[in-house]
Protein backbone atom coordinates (compact mmCIF):
# COMPACT_ATOMS: atom_id res chain seq x y z
CA UNK A 1 0.00 0.00 0.00
CA UNK A 2 2.33 2.96 1.36
CA UNK A 3 4.60 1.45 -1.91
CA UNK A 4 1.93 1.51 -4.30
CA UNK A 5 1.35 5.19 -3.06
CA UNK A 6 5.01 5.99 -3.50
CA UNK A 7 4.80 4.79 -7.09
CA UNK A 8 1.69 6.93 -7.66
CA UNK A 9 3.27 10.15 -6.04
CA UNK A 10 6.09 9.81 -8.11
CA UNK A 11 3.90 9.11 -11.78
CA UNK A 12 1.90 11.87 -10.58
CA UNK A 13 5.25 14.49 -10.02
CA UNK A 14 6.31 13.52 -13.22
CA UNK A 15 2.80 13.83 -15.22
CA UNK A 16 2.84 17.36 -13.51
CA UNK A 17 6.51 18.25 -14.10
CA UNK A 18 5.74 17.66 -18.22
CA UNK A 19 2.44 19.87 -17.97
CA UNK A 20 3.86 22.72 -16.49
CA UNK A 21 6.59 22.71 -18.85
CA UNK A 22 4.50 22.57 -21.59
CA UNK A 23 1.03 22.61 -21.83
CA UNK A 24 0.43 19.85 -24.77
CA UNK A 25 -3.02 18.12 -25.03
CA UNK A 26 -0.70 15.15 -24.67
CA UNK A 27 -0.01 15.90 -21.00
CA UNK A 28 -3.83 15.82 -20.33
CA UNK A 29 -4.24 13.02 -21.97
CA UNK A 30 -1.29 11.53 -19.22
CA UNK A 31 -3.85 13.08 -16.76
CA UNK A 32 -6.87 11.32 -18.14
CA UNK A 33 -5.17 8.33 -17.74
CA UNK A 34 -4.07 8.89 -14.44
CA UNK A 35 -7.10 9.51 -12.91
CA UNK A 36 -8.64 6.13 -13.97
CA UNK A 37 -5.05 4.57 -12.10
CA UNK A 38 -6.25 6.18 -9.09
CA UNK A 39 -9.86 4.43 -9.18
CA UNK A 40 -8.48 1.60 -10.04
CA UNK A 41 -6.44 2.01 -6.74
CA UNK A 42 -9.52 3.14 -4.88
CA UNK A 43 -7.83 6.34 -4.00
CA UNK A 44 -10.30 8.52 -2.81
CA UNK A 45 -10.66 12.43 -3.83
CA UNK A 46 -9.32 13.83 -0.38
CA UNK A 47 -5.92 11.91 -1.22
CA UNK A 48 -5.47 12.83 -4.77
CA UNK A 49 -6.03 16.52 -3.40
CA UNK A 50 -3.60 15.92 -0.77
CA UNK A 51 -1.30 14.20 -3.37
CA UNK A 52 -1.55 17.49 -5.62
CA UNK A 53 -0.43 19.85 -2.89
CA UNK A 54 2.36 17.37 -2.20
CA UNK A 55 3.85 17.48 -5.01
CA UNK A 56 3.19 21.06 -5.62
CA UNK A 57 5.34 22.02 -2.69
CA UNK A 58 8.01 20.08 -3.85
CA UNK A 59 8.42 22.03 -7.18
CA UNK A 60 7.79 25.27 -5.64
CA UNK A 61 8.67 25.28 -1.58
CA UNK A 62 7.81 29.04 -1.52
CA UNK A 63 4.20 28.66 -2.82
CA UNK A 64 2.93 32.34 -2.08
CA UNK A 65 0.63 32.68 1.05
CA UNK A 66 -2.97 31.28 1.21
CA UNK A 67 -2.09 28.29 -1.51
CA UNK A 68 -1.19 26.46 1.06
CA UNK A 69 -4.39 27.11 3.25
CA UNK A 70 -6.42 27.19 0.17
CA UNK A 71 -6.09 23.85 -0.43
CA UNK A 72 -7.15 22.83 3.03
CA UNK A 73 -10.57 24.01 2.62
CA UNK A 74 -10.63 22.15 -0.73
CA UNK A 75 -9.52 19.22 0.90
CA UNK A 76 -12.55 19.53 3.84
CA UNK A 77 -15.28 20.06 0.66
CA UNK A 78 -13.82 17.25 -1.28
CA UNK A 79 -14.50 14.84 2.24
CA UNK A 80 -18.00 14.38 1.13
CA UNK A 81 -17.10 13.02 -2.07
CA UNK A 82 -14.69 10.87 -0.61
CA UNK A 83 -17.46 9.59 1.39
CA UNK A 84 -20.03 9.03 -1.34
CA UNK A 85 -17.27 7.56 -3.34
CA UNK A 86 -16.87 4.82 -0.77
CA UNK A 87 -20.37 3.95 -0.08
CA UNK A 88 -21.02 4.03 -3.91
CA UNK A 89 -18.17 1.40 -3.82
CA UNK A 90 -19.92 -0.54 -0.93
CA UNK A 91 -23.11 -0.59 -2.55
CA UNK A 92 -21.45 -1.88 -6.00
CA UNK A 93 -20.48 -4.85 -3.99
CA UNK A 94 -23.52 -5.63 -2.52
CA UNK A 95 -25.52 -5.20 -5.69
CA UNK A 96 -22.91 -8.13 -7.43
CA UNK A 97 -23.55 -10.32 -4.53
CA UNK A 98 -27.83 -9.95 -5.02
CA UNK A 99 -27.29 -10.19 -8.57
CA UNK A 100 -25.46 -13.59 -7.80
CA UNK A 101 -28.02 -14.72 -5.64
CA UNK A 102 -30.55 -14.35 -8.19
CA UNK A 103 -28.77 -15.87 -10.44
CA UNK A 104 -29.09 -19.22 -8.21
CA UNK A 105 -32.46 -18.27 -7.84
CA UNK A 106 -33.26 -17.96 -11.76
CA UNK A 107 -31.44 -21.16 -12.33
CA UNK A 108 -33.75 -22.71 -10.78
CA UNK A 109 -36.62 -21.17 -11.75
CA UNK A 110 -35.51 -22.46 -14.92
CA UNK A 111 -35.84 -26.60 -13.41
CA UNK A 112 -39.72 -25.48 -13.25
CA UNK A 113 -39.82 -25.39 -17.38
CA UNK A 114 -39.99 -28.92 -19.35
CA UNK A 115 -36.67 -29.12 -20.65
CA UNK A 116 -37.52 -30.26 -23.68
CA UNK A 117 -40.62 -30.07 -25.77
CA UNK A 118 -41.99 -33.29 -26.44
CA UNK A 119 -41.80 -35.15 -29.98
CA UNK A 120 -45.17 -35.72 -31.09
CA UNK A 121 -45.74 -37.42 -34.41
CA UNK A 122 -47.92 -35.44 -36.62
CA UNK A 123 -47.79 -32.51 -34.57
CA UNK A 124 -44.58 -29.43 -34.39
CA UNK A 125 -44.61 -27.46 -31.91
CA UNK A 126 -42.15 -23.63 -30.84
CA UNK A 127 -42.03 -22.79 -27.82
CA UNK A 128 -40.54 -19.34 -26.41
CA UNK A 129 -40.52 -17.75 -22.96
CA UNK A 130 -38.51 -15.41 -21.87
CA UNK A 131 -38.02 -12.77 -18.84
CA UNK A 132 -38.04 -9.33 -18.51
CA UNK A 133 -35.55 -9.65 -15.68
CA UNK A 134 -33.66 -12.75 -14.75
CA UNK A 135 -36.64 -13.97 -12.67
CA UNK A 136 -40.00 -14.65 -14.65
CA UNK A 137 -43.65 -14.47 -14.08
CA UNK A 138 -44.32 -16.52 -17.08
CA UNK A 139 -45.00 -20.49 -16.93
CA UNK A 140 -45.65 -22.93 -19.09
CA UNK A 141 -45.91 -26.83 -18.99
CA UNK A 142 -45.93 -29.48 -21.53
CA UNK A 143 -47.13 -33.30 -20.23
CA UNK A 144 -47.02 -36.03 -23.38
CA UNK A 145 -48.70 -39.59 -21.93
CA UNK A 146 -48.45 -43.01 -23.84
CA UNK A 147 -51.24 -42.60 -26.82
CA UNK A 148 -49.49 -39.81 -28.06
CA UNK A 149 -52.29 -37.17 -25.82
CA UNK A 150 -49.88 -33.60 -24.70
CA UNK A 151 -50.92 -31.36 -22.69
CA UNK A 152 -50.13 -28.02 -22.38
CA UNK A 153 -50.07 -24.91 -20.08
CA UNK A 154 -49.41 -21.19 -20.24
CA UNK A 155 -49.46 -19.09 -16.98
CA UNK A 156 -48.67 -15.56 -15.93
CA UNK A 157 -48.36 -15.11 -12.21
CA UNK A 158 -49.65 -10.91 -12.05
CA UNK A 159 -46.24 -9.53 -10.40
CA UNK A 160 -42.97 -9.90 -11.69
CA UNK A 161 -39.84 -10.58 -9.92
CA UNK A 162 -39.11 -12.56 -7.30
CA UNK A 163 -42.22 -13.01 -5.59
CA UNK A 164 -43.91 -14.22 -8.42
CA UNK A 165 -41.27 -16.90 -9.21
CA UNK A 166 -41.51 -18.68 -5.67
CA UNK A 167 -45.30 -18.70 -6.95
CA UNK A 168 -44.40 -20.61 -10.24
CA UNK A 169 -43.08 -23.51 -8.31
CA UNK A 170 -46.37 -23.95 -6.58
CA UNK A 171 -48.24 -24.33 -9.66
CA UNK A 172 -45.60 -26.83 -10.96
CA UNK A 173 -46.24 -28.95 -8.28
CA UNK A 174 -49.68 -28.65 -8.53
CA UNK A 175 -49.79 -29.41 -12.05
CA UNK A 176 -47.33 -32.66 -11.33
CA UNK A 177 -50.13 -34.05 -8.77
CA UNK A 178 -53.05 -34.00 -10.87
CA UNK A 179 -51.56 -36.53 -14.04
CA UNK A 180 -55.12 -37.90 -14.67
CA UNK A 181 -56.60 -34.59 -15.49
CA UNK A 182 -54.09 -33.33 -17.92
CA UNK A 183 -56.90 -34.50 -20.68
CA UNK A 184 -59.41 -32.53 -18.32
CA UNK A 185 -58.60 -29.10 -18.92
CA UNK A 186 -61.42 -27.66 -17.22
CA UNK A 187 -60.82 -29.88 -14.08
CA UNK A 188 -57.34 -29.28 -13.72
CA UNK A 189 -57.80 -25.83 -13.83
CA UNK A 190 -60.45 -26.21 -10.98
CA UNK A 191 -57.87 -27.94 -8.64
CA UNK A 192 -55.23 -25.35 -9.76
CA UNK A 193 -58.01 -22.93 -8.33
CA UNK A 194 -58.06 -24.34 -5.02
CA UNK A 195 -54.73 -24.49 -4.12
CA UNK A 196 -54.23 -21.59 -5.23
CA UNK A 197 -56.50 -19.75 -3.99
CA UNK A 198 -55.94 -21.73 0.17
CA UNK A 199 -51.95 -21.52 -0.38
CA UNK A 200 -51.29 -17.77 -2.12
CA UNK A 201 -51.69 -14.51 -0.38
CA UNK A 202 -54.60 -12.55 -1.51
CA UNK A 203 -52.93 -10.28 -3.50
CA UNK A 204 -51.28 -12.29 -5.83
CA UNK A 205 -53.34 -13.71 -9.48
CA UNK A 206 -52.58 -16.20 -11.74
CA UNK A 207 -54.14 -16.28 -15.03
CA UNK A 208 -53.95 -19.29 -17.00
CA UNK A 209 -55.13 -21.21 -20.27
CA UNK A 210 -54.93 -25.07 -20.29
CA UNK A 211 -55.24 -27.28 -23.38
CA UNK A 212 -55.22 -30.79 -24.31
CA UNK A 213 -54.10 -32.64 -27.92
CA UNK A 214 -55.31 -35.75 -28.67
CA UNK A 215 -53.53 -36.89 -31.65
CA UNK A 216 -55.62 -39.70 -32.57
CA UNK A 217 -58.34 -37.68 -32.88
CA UNK A 218 -57.13 -34.28 -33.24
CA UNK A 219 -59.05 -33.12 -30.63
CA UNK A 220 -58.09 -30.17 -28.73
CA UNK A 221 -59.61 -28.99 -25.51
CA UNK A 222 -59.06 -26.18 -23.51
CA UNK A 223 -60.12 -23.75 -20.45
CA UNK A 224 -58.99 -20.86 -19.38
CA UNK A 225 -58.90 -19.02 -16.28
CA UNK A 226 -58.41 -15.16 -17.04
CA UNK A 227 -55.95 -15.32 -19.41
CA UNK A 228 -54.94 -13.65 -22.17
CA UNK A 229 -57.16 -15.26 -25.37
CA UNK A 230 -54.79 -16.69 -28.15
CA UNK A 231 -55.53 -17.27 -31.46
CA UNK A 232 -56.76 -20.22 -33.44
CA UNK A 233 -55.53 -20.51 -37.25
CA UNK A 234 -57.92 -22.33 -39.85
CA UNK A 235 -56.03 -23.52 -42.81
CA UNK A 236 -59.08 -24.13 -44.98
CA UNK A 237 -60.00 -20.52 -44.37
CA UNK A 238 -56.32 -18.59 -44.07
CA UNK A 239 -57.83 -16.76 -41.12
CA UNK A 240 -57.12 -16.28 -37.45
CA UNK A 241 -59.60 -16.19 -34.83
CA UNK A 242 -59.58 -15.33 -31.13
CA UNK A 243 -59.14 -18.41 -28.59
CA UNK A 244 -61.01 -17.08 -25.88
CA UNK A 245 -61.80 -18.62 -23.08
CA UNK A 246 -63.90 -17.71 -20.14
CA UNK A 247 -62.99 -18.04 -16.85
CA UNK A 248 -62.25 -16.10 -13.52
CA UNK A 249 -58.14 -16.05 -12.47
CA UNK A 250 -57.05 -18.57 -10.30
CA UNK A 251 -57.25 -17.75 -6.46
CA UNK A 252 -60.34 -15.02 -6.52
CA UNK A 253 -62.77 -17.49 -5.67
CA UNK A 254 -62.56 -20.91 -3.69
CA UNK A 255 -65.44 -22.96 -5.65
CA UNK A 256 -65.15 -22.25 -9.47
CA UNK A 257 -66.31 -23.73 -12.46
CA UNK A 258 -64.38 -23.67 -15.51
CA UNK A 259 -65.85 -24.00 -18.82
CA UNK A 260 -63.88 -26.70 -21.71
CA UNK A 261 -63.84 -25.61 -25.36
CA UNK A 262 -63.18 -28.15 -27.56
CA UNK A 263 -61.89 -27.91 -31.36
CA UNK A 264 -61.53 -30.37 -34.31
CA UNK A 265 -57.32 -29.35 -35.29
CA UNK A 266 -57.46 -29.62 -39.48
CA UNK A 267 -54.08 -30.45 -41.27
CA UNK A 268 -52.13 -27.27 -41.01
CA UNK A 269 -54.11 -25.38 -38.60
CA UNK A 270 -52.80 -24.53 -35.51
CA UNK A 271 -52.87 -22.98 -31.78
CA UNK A 272 -51.04 -19.88 -30.42
CA UNK A 273 -51.03 -19.40 -26.36
CA UNK A 274 -49.03 -16.21 -25.09
CA UNK A 275 -48.77 -14.37 -22.12
CA UNK A 276 -49.71 -10.48 -21.86
CA UNK A 277 -46.13 -9.84 -22.39
CA UNK A 278 -46.50 -10.51 -26.25
CA UNK A 279 -50.05 -8.35 -26.05
CA UNK A 280 -48.49 -5.75 -24.18
CA UNK A 281 -45.17 -4.76 -25.99
CA UNK A 282 -44.88 -1.40 -26.09
CA UNK A 283 -43.10 0.86 -28.99
CA UNK A 284 -43.46 4.39 -29.27
CA UNK A 285 -46.20 4.68 -30.96
CA UNK A 286 -48.19 2.76 -28.09
CA UNK A 287 -49.07 -0.81 -27.55
CA UNK A 288 -49.26 -3.36 -30.37
CA UNK A 289 -52.04 -4.28 -31.57
CA UNK A 290 -53.14 -8.08 -31.62
CA UNK A 291 -53.44 -8.26 -35.44
CA UNK A 292 -50.05 -6.77 -35.27
CA UNK A 293 -49.25 -10.26 -34.47
CA UNK A 294 -51.00 -12.29 -36.31
CA UNK A 295 -49.66 -10.32 -39.17
CA UNK A 296 -46.22 -11.17 -38.01
CA UNK A 297 -46.88 -14.73 -37.40
CA UNK A 298 -48.37 -15.07 -41.20
CA UNK A 299 -45.07 -13.56 -42.35
CA UNK A 300 -43.11 -16.93 -40.90
CA UNK A 301 -46.14 -19.57 -41.15
CA UNK A 302 -44.06 -21.22 -43.46
CA UNK A 303 -41.41 -21.92 -41.22
CA UNK A 304 -41.26 -24.92 -39.05
CA UNK A 305 -43.12 -23.55 -35.30
CA UNK A 306 -39.66 -23.07 -33.46
CA UNK A 307 -38.50 -20.79 -35.77
CA UNK A 308 -42.14 -18.77 -35.81
CA UNK A 309 -42.12 -17.96 -32.61
CA UNK A 310 -38.25 -17.04 -32.71
CA UNK A 311 -38.47 -14.88 -35.60
CA UNK A 312 -42.02 -13.50 -33.58
CA UNK A 313 -39.98 -12.71 -30.66
CA UNK A 314 -36.99 -11.33 -32.34
CA UNK A 315 -39.33 -8.63 -34.31
CA UNK A 316 -41.68 -7.48 -31.14
CA UNK A 317 -38.04 -7.28 -29.39
CA UNK A 318 -36.60 -5.03 -31.71
CA UNK A 319 -39.50 -3.05 -32.55
CA UNK A 320 -39.21 -2.24 -28.52
CA UNK A 321 -35.33 -1.20 -28.83
CA UNK A 322 -34.37 -4.26 -27.08
CA UNK A 323 -36.52 -3.53 -23.68
CA UNK A 324 -38.66 -6.18 -22.75
CA UNK A 325 -40.77 -4.37 -19.93
CA UNK A 326 -43.27 -7.73 -19.44
CA UNK A 327 -41.86 -11.36 -19.32
CA UNK A 328 -42.71 -13.07 -22.66
CA UNK A 329 -43.82 -16.33 -23.70
CA UNK A 330 -45.10 -17.88 -27.00
CA UNK A 331 -46.34 -20.82 -27.86
CA UNK A 332 -47.05 -22.83 -31.14
CA UNK A 333 -48.60 -25.72 -31.80
CA UNK A 334 -49.54 -26.68 -35.45
CA UNK A 335 -50.93 -30.22 -36.84
CA UNK A 336 -48.95 -31.03 -39.35
CA UNK A 337 -49.99 -31.01 -43.32
CA UNK B 1 -0.61 10.96 26.87
CA UNK B 2 -3.46 11.75 28.54
CA UNK B 3 -5.00 15.07 26.81
CA UNK B 4 -8.48 14.99 27.08
CA UNK B 5 -10.85 17.53 26.25
CA UNK B 6 -14.67 17.15 26.32
CA UNK B 7 -17.07 19.92 24.51
CA UNK B 8 -20.72 20.17 24.70
CA UNK B 9 -22.57 20.23 21.85
CA UNK B 10 -25.87 21.80 22.14
CA UNK B 11 -25.67 24.35 19.06
CA UNK B 12 -23.79 24.50 15.77
CA UNK B 13 -21.50 26.47 17.63
CA UNK B 14 -20.48 23.39 20.14
CA UNK B 15 -20.37 21.05 16.61
CA UNK B 16 -17.41 23.57 15.41
CA UNK B 17 -15.58 23.41 18.59
CA UNK B 18 -15.54 20.18 18.54
CA UNK B 19 -14.22 19.90 15.29
CA UNK B 20 -11.41 22.30 16.54
CA UNK B 21 -10.63 20.16 19.51
CA UNK B 22 -10.37 16.68 17.50
CA UNK B 23 -8.09 18.68 14.91
CA UNK B 24 -5.96 19.88 17.19
CA UNK B 25 -5.26 17.22 19.19
CA UNK B 26 -5.22 15.02 15.59
CA UNK B 27 -1.92 17.06 14.59
CA UNK B 28 -0.85 16.87 18.22
CA UNK B 29 -0.68 13.06 17.76
CA UNK B 30 1.11 13.66 14.04
CA UNK B 31 -1.95 12.99 11.83
CA UNK B 32 -1.60 14.46 8.49
CA UNK B 33 -3.98 16.27 6.41
CA UNK B 34 -5.68 14.44 4.70
CA UNK B 35 -6.33 12.33 7.95
CA UNK B 36 -6.97 15.05 10.12
CA UNK B 37 -10.04 15.80 7.60
CA UNK B 38 -11.15 12.41 7.46
CA UNK B 39 -11.13 12.92 11.79
CA UNK B 40 -13.05 16.34 12.10
CA UNK B 41 -15.61 15.18 9.40
CA UNK B 42 -16.51 12.57 11.26
CA UNK B 43 -16.39 14.78 15.04
CA UNK B 44 -18.66 16.52 12.73
CA UNK B 45 -21.07 13.76 11.72
CA UNK B 46 -21.75 12.74 15.48
CA UNK B 47 -21.75 16.09 16.56
CA UNK B 48 -24.74 16.85 13.99
CA UNK B 49 -26.61 13.88 15.44
CA UNK B 50 -26.46 14.96 18.68
CA UNK B 51 -27.18 18.31 17.90
CA UNK B 52 -30.15 16.87 15.34
CA UNK B 53 -31.26 14.57 17.60
CA UNK B 54 -30.80 13.99 21.25
CA UNK B 55 -30.67 18.40 21.24
CA UNK B 56 -27.75 17.89 23.44
CA UNK B 57 -24.68 15.90 24.13
CA UNK B 58 -21.01 15.97 24.36
CA UNK B 59 -18.04 14.84 22.03
CA UNK B 60 -14.57 13.56 24.39
CA UNK B 61 -11.84 13.72 22.53
CA UNK B 62 -8.73 11.93 23.80
CA UNK B 63 -4.98 10.74 22.66
CA UNK B 64 -5.12 6.64 22.95
CA UNK B 65 -2.06 4.17 22.70
CA UNK B 66 -1.93 0.41 22.09
CA UNK B 67 0.94 -1.85 23.01
CA UNK B 68 1.20 -5.23 20.70
CA UNK B 69 4.36 -6.97 21.06
CA UNK B 70 7.05 -4.26 20.71
CA UNK B 71 4.64 -2.20 18.67
CA UNK B 72 3.24 1.16 20.33
CA UNK B 73 0.40 2.41 18.26
CA UNK B 74 -1.15 5.84 18.80
CA UNK B 75 -3.96 6.59 17.69
CA UNK B 76 -7.12 10.13 18.24
CA UNK B 77 -10.81 8.95 20.59
CA UNK B 78 -13.45 10.32 19.80
CA UNK B 79 -16.42 9.31 21.94
CA UNK B 80 -20.42 11.05 21.59
CA UNK B 81 -22.48 10.97 24.40
CA UNK B 82 -25.96 11.62 24.69
CA UNK B 83 -28.94 11.26 26.73
CA UNK B 84 -31.19 11.61 23.72
CA UNK B 85 -34.12 8.97 22.88
CA UNK B 86 -31.48 6.48 21.45
CA UNK B 87 -31.39 4.66 17.87
CA UNK B 88 -34.13 2.43 17.45
CA UNK B 89 -33.28 0.53 14.51
CA UNK B 90 -29.66 0.33 14.95
CA UNK B 91 -28.85 -2.32 12.18
CA UNK B 92 -30.56 -0.15 9.61
CA UNK B 93 -28.91 2.91 10.54
CA UNK B 94 -25.76 0.96 10.02
CA UNK B 95 -26.59 0.24 6.24
CA UNK B 96 -25.65 2.52 3.32
CA UNK B 97 -27.97 4.28 1.97
CA UNK B 98 -30.00 4.26 5.07
CA UNK B 99 -29.73 7.77 5.74
CA UNK B 100 -31.85 11.09 5.41
CA UNK B 101 -29.04 12.32 3.29
CA UNK B 102 -29.51 9.75 1.62
CA UNK B 103 -26.65 8.08 -0.87
CA UNK B 104 -24.34 11.16 0.04
CA UNK B 105 -22.15 8.21 2.27
CA UNK B 106 -22.51 10.31 5.08
CA UNK B 107 -23.99 9.65 8.39
CA UNK B 108 -22.60 6.84 11.06
CA UNK B 109 -21.72 4.58 7.84
CA UNK B 110 -20.15 7.31 6.64
CA UNK B 111 -18.16 7.57 10.28
CA UNK B 112 -17.35 3.75 10.74
CA UNK B 113 -15.41 4.20 7.20
CA UNK B 114 -13.60 7.10 8.06
CA UNK B 115 -12.16 5.81 11.35
CA UNK B 116 -10.69 2.12 12.35
CA UNK B 117 -12.97 1.48 15.00
CA UNK B 118 -16.09 2.06 15.26
CA UNK B 119 -18.59 1.36 18.40
CA UNK B 120 -22.42 1.99 18.83
CA UNK B 121 -24.17 1.46 22.05
CA UNK B 122 -27.75 2.53 21.88
CA UNK B 123 -30.28 2.39 24.30
CA UNK B 124 -34.17 3.74 23.42
CA UNK B 125 -35.26 6.38 25.91
CA UNK B 126 -31.37 6.49 27.68
CA UNK B 127 -29.42 7.42 24.95
CA UNK B 128 -26.20 6.63 22.71
CA UNK B 129 -23.21 6.38 23.02
CA UNK B 130 -21.06 6.33 19.69
CA UNK B 131 -16.85 5.52 20.17
CA UNK B 132 -14.79 5.87 16.95
CA UNK B 133 -10.60 5.53 16.87
CA UNK B 134 -8.51 6.47 14.52
CA UNK B 135 -5.08 5.23 14.71
CA UNK B 136 -2.12 6.61 13.43
CA UNK B 137 0.10 4.64 10.85
N1 LIG C 1 -27.39 10.44 18.74
C1 LIG C 1 -28.54 9.99 18.20
N2 LIG C 1 -29.66 9.89 18.94
C2 LIG C 1 -30.82 9.43 18.39
N3 LIG C 1 -30.93 9.03 17.10
C3 LIG C 1 -29.87 9.11 16.32
C4 LIG C 1 -28.61 9.57 16.81
N4 LIG C 1 -27.71 9.50 15.81
C5 LIG C 1 -28.37 9.03 14.75
N5 LIG C 1 -29.67 8.78 15.03
C6 LIG C 1 -30.67 8.20 14.16
O1 LIG C 1 -30.03 7.47 13.14
C7 LIG C 1 -30.39 7.95 11.86
C8 LIG C 1 -29.21 7.88 10.92
O2 LIG C 1 -28.21 8.76 11.29
P1 LIG C 1 -27.09 9.15 10.26
O3 LIG C 1 -26.44 7.89 9.77
O4 LIG C 1 -26.20 10.16 10.86
O5 LIG C 1 -27.87 9.76 9.01
P2 LIG C 1 -28.78 11.09 8.98
O6 LIG C 1 -28.41 11.95 10.15
O7 LIG C 1 -28.44 11.71 7.66
O8 LIG C 1 -30.20 10.60 9.02
C9 LIG C 1 -30.89 9.35 12.08
O9 LIG C 1 -31.83 9.73 11.11
C10 LIG C 1 -31.50 9.27 13.48
O10 LIG C 1 -32.82 8.78 13.38
MG1 LIG D 1 -26.42 12.35 10.65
Amino acid sequence: MAESKELLHDQYANILRAYLEEQSEQGLYYAQQFSKRVLEEQISPEEVVSLHLEVLEEFFPDLPKGAHESFELLLEVMMGYGLAYREHQSLRDKTKELEAEINVAANMQQTFLPDEIPHVNGLDVGVLSVPASKMSGDYYHFVKDDHDCVGLAIADIIGKGIPAALCMSMIKYTMDSYPEQRLQPGALLENVNRVVEQNIASNMFITMMYGSYDSRTHQFNYAGAGHEPGFYYKAAEDTFEELHAKGIVLGIKRNTDYKEYQLTVEPGDFVVLLSDGVTECRTDDGFIEREAITRLIRTYQHLPAQEIVNHVFYELERAQGFQLRDDFTLIILRRNV
Amino acid sequence: MSIQSSVEVQTEWGIVSARQAGRNLAKEIGFGGVDQARITTAISELARNIYLYAEKGEIVIEAVEETRGTQKKKGIKITAKDRGPGIKNIREVMEDGYTTSGGLGAGLPGVRRLMDDFDVDSVMEEGTTITAIKWLR
